[in-house]
């Protein structure tokens, strides 16, 4: 019903090459993260499957059928922006009614399937109001609702969260994995966030640059990085990402430990660090050592008590250290 | 918000400013007025003075009103300063929404073609245009002059309006391709009421100019079926003589169509002017 698949992809603007041939499959009813640095294509991609850009070269099928010259609104698509995008000058029910009304639906039928998706995100207080007489959340809400409405096969978002406040961040994201749930349609979503990739996605693909770096589930990005960049960029605290060379490891560029894969030690242990900084966050407490090599960063669950300028043992948990060759790409064990 | 900054004593001196301002620049207005309303002998005698029961007088109207078309003339003026302002906001918006709006070869230098208007007069091709009317045969008709203030009141519309429509969400625009808008309806009902105040400013820049010009319509337009209120004036200012009073009193009603427009636009100019500044 609402299966994706993008054939190498490309796309330019001018001299600069955006999209450097992306090629990618998502399955009916996947919830899909693209993540990725500031800048790395993400937004353009998900433009360019939505048609609101076209691509350099490269197909576009939606449902097996090949999209590349369907105009936006036959795509059977919805997209939900991170400015929110609501028409100013219509109500809320008018703003979610417009889309099937360009279609040509009758009007039971617009009222109908408002009345579903206003009572979905809880909006039925609001639907004779302006937007600007909105809460964002609100008119986030709203602009879901929007989307909604139109029952697309495929749902793109476009960090829909980045404009609202950490608590309500939360709640509408509580509410988009339950929307998944109920309408088990595809949604392809675009964020920075790593909480909100990692807690929502059945499959996270993690951009840079223009291409695709790795897909993969959120375990398996956490757990089996294929590239120094998804090391570094999954996970936080960071990765600590030490040369080769400096640790006696010779045959790898750089090895990678997680701060959470580390135990410390007063009185011994494979690296001899002094405290630089602790950071207690209840649940965590995280330490910044500095080391014969440089600084690493540990991660420990729970209350501890360190001292600046305290010198630690730091030892990595075995099996759980990463190491890459010189075109940053995982040695195999 | 800037109120909260400012001290009382400061807008005192802006408000003082302010009104000197405007005494200064309503002055002239204010004289003519007064003294359409006076009969000849006082309006030489005391200029100054306003009207009072010996000095009172209407002759001014009424010449107006008695010779030559003077309904006629309002008439002509109006149908050709809001023709005129209807097609420039029209092919204005739209050649400042393409220029905005969409990627294409030669996207600024066109651009730069349709703002260099702005800085060229357009009386410096008055003779090619002449030529233009008299072969089309357009000489002394209405469109003459509405085709030429069209021309001349475009450039600054396309700039200004295409600043303006920069600042609309790209976002906005693509939720309504995405909800099956054309093109044409993203233009007119999402993107030409957000820019309504750009639109107004738009309108009385290019108004005043249009209902003021003497110069086209004395030149491509000057018959008595066509004539505009201002060039209809001039007849009652001779080379020997001036008729004051008529003159005068054809001001005075040549005043009331614009300020009634201006009321018209006033509070979208103001939010037109201010939304830069003003969040
Ligand atoms: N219309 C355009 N013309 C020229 N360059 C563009 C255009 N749109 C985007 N770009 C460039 O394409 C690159 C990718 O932009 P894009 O918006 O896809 O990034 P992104 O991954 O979404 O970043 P962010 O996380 O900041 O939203 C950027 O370098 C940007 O400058
Ligand atoms: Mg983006």
């Amino acid at each position: 019903m609402g299966s994706l698949k993008i054939e190498n992809i490309r796309k330019s603007f001018g001299q600069v090459d955006v999209l450097k041939g992306i090629d990618l499959e998502v399955r009916d009813g996947e919830f899909v993260i693209f993540v990725g640095p500031s800048g790395c294509g993400k937004s353009t991609l998900l433009r360019v499957i939505a048609g609101l850009e076209d691509a350099t070269s490269g197909e576009i099928l939606i449902d097996g059928k090949k999209v590349n010259n369907t105009p936006p609104a036959k795509r059977g698509i919805a997209m939900v922006f991170q400015t929110y995008a609501l028409y100013p000058h219509l109500s809320v029910r008018d703003n979610m009614g417009l889309g099937l009304k360009q279609a040509g639906k009758p009007a039971e039928e617009i009222k109908e399937r408002t009345r579903i998706a206003s009572a979905m995100l809880s909006l039925d207080d609001y639907l004779e109001r302006r937007p600007a007489e909105l809460s964002g959340g609100q008119r986030q809400r709203v602009a879901i609702g929007r989307a909604i409405v139109r029952e697309p096969q495929l749902f793109l978002f476009d960090e829909p969260l980045s404009n609202l406040d950490a608590a309500l961040r939360v709640n509408t994201r509580l509410e988009i994995a339950r929307l998944h749930r109920q309408l088990k349609a595809t949604m392809i979503y675009v964020t920075h966030d790593q909480v909100e990739a990692m807690t929502l996605a059945d499959k996270i693909v993690v951009m840079n640059k223009g291409r695709i770096e790795q897909v993969g589930s959120p375990m398996e990005l956490y757990n089996s990085p294929q590239t120094l960049f998804v090391a570094g960029f999954i996970g936080s605290p960071q990765m600590n990402l030490v040369e080769g060379a400096k640790l006696g490891d010779p045959a790898a560029k750089t090895v990678g430990i997680r701060p959470e894969h580390i135990q410390v030690s007063n009185t011994s242990g494979t690296w001899k660090g002094s405290v630089i900084h602790v950071e207690h966050l209840g649940a965590d407490t995280i330490i910044y050592l500095q080391t014969d090599f440089g600084p690493l960063t540990v991660r420990l669950f729970g209350e501890h008590q360190y001292e600046v300028d305290q010198v630690l043992y730091a030892t990595p948990d075995a099996g759980r250290t990463y190491r890459f060759d010189d075109k940053d790409q995982i040695i195999k064990a | 918000m800037a109120k909260a900054r400012t001290s009382p004593l400061r807008s005192g001196f802006v408000h003082v400013a302010l009104i000197i301002y405007t005494l200064i620049a309503l002055f002239p207005v204010f004289l003519i007025i007064i003294n359409s309303f006076k009969d000849r002998a006082s309006i030489f005698r005391n200029p100054l003075g306003l009207p009072n029961a010996s000095s009172f007088s209407l002759v001014g109207y009424n010449s107006v009103l008695t010779q030559g078309d003077f309904t006629l003339y309002f008439q002509n003026s109006l149908i050709v300063t809001s023709v005129s302002i209807f097609f420039v906001l029209l092919f204005g918006a739209m050649a400042a929404f393409a220029l905005s709006e969409y990627r294409f070869r030669g996207n600024s230098l066109m651009g730069l073609y349709l703002a260099l208007g702005i800085m060229i007069p357009i009386r410096l091709g008055t003779v090619a245009i002449l030529q233009g009317m008299v072969a089309t045969g357009l000489v002394n008709t209405l469109t003459a002059l509405i085709l030429v203030y069209t021309a001349q009141g475009l450039p600054l519309a396309v700039f200004i309006l295409t600043e303006f429509m920069r600042t609309v969400s790209d976002d906005l625009k693509n939720a309504g391709r995405i909800d099956g808008l054309t093109e044409y309806s993203i233009f007119f009902r999402l993107v030409l009421p957000l820019v309504k105040p750009a639109m107004a400013t738009v309108a009385v820049f290019t108004m005043i100019p249009i209902w003021n010009d003497l110069w086209f319509p004395l030149i491509l337009a000057p018959s008595d079926a066509t004539k505009t209120v201002t060039l209809g004036s001039q007849v009652f200012i001779g080379q020997f003589v001036t008729n004051w009073n008529a003159v005068l009193a054809a001001l005075t009603l040549a005043i009331l169509p614009v300020l009634v427009l201006y009321f018209l636009f006033s509070r979208q100019l103001i939010r037109g002017i201010t939304s830069g500044a003003v969040k």
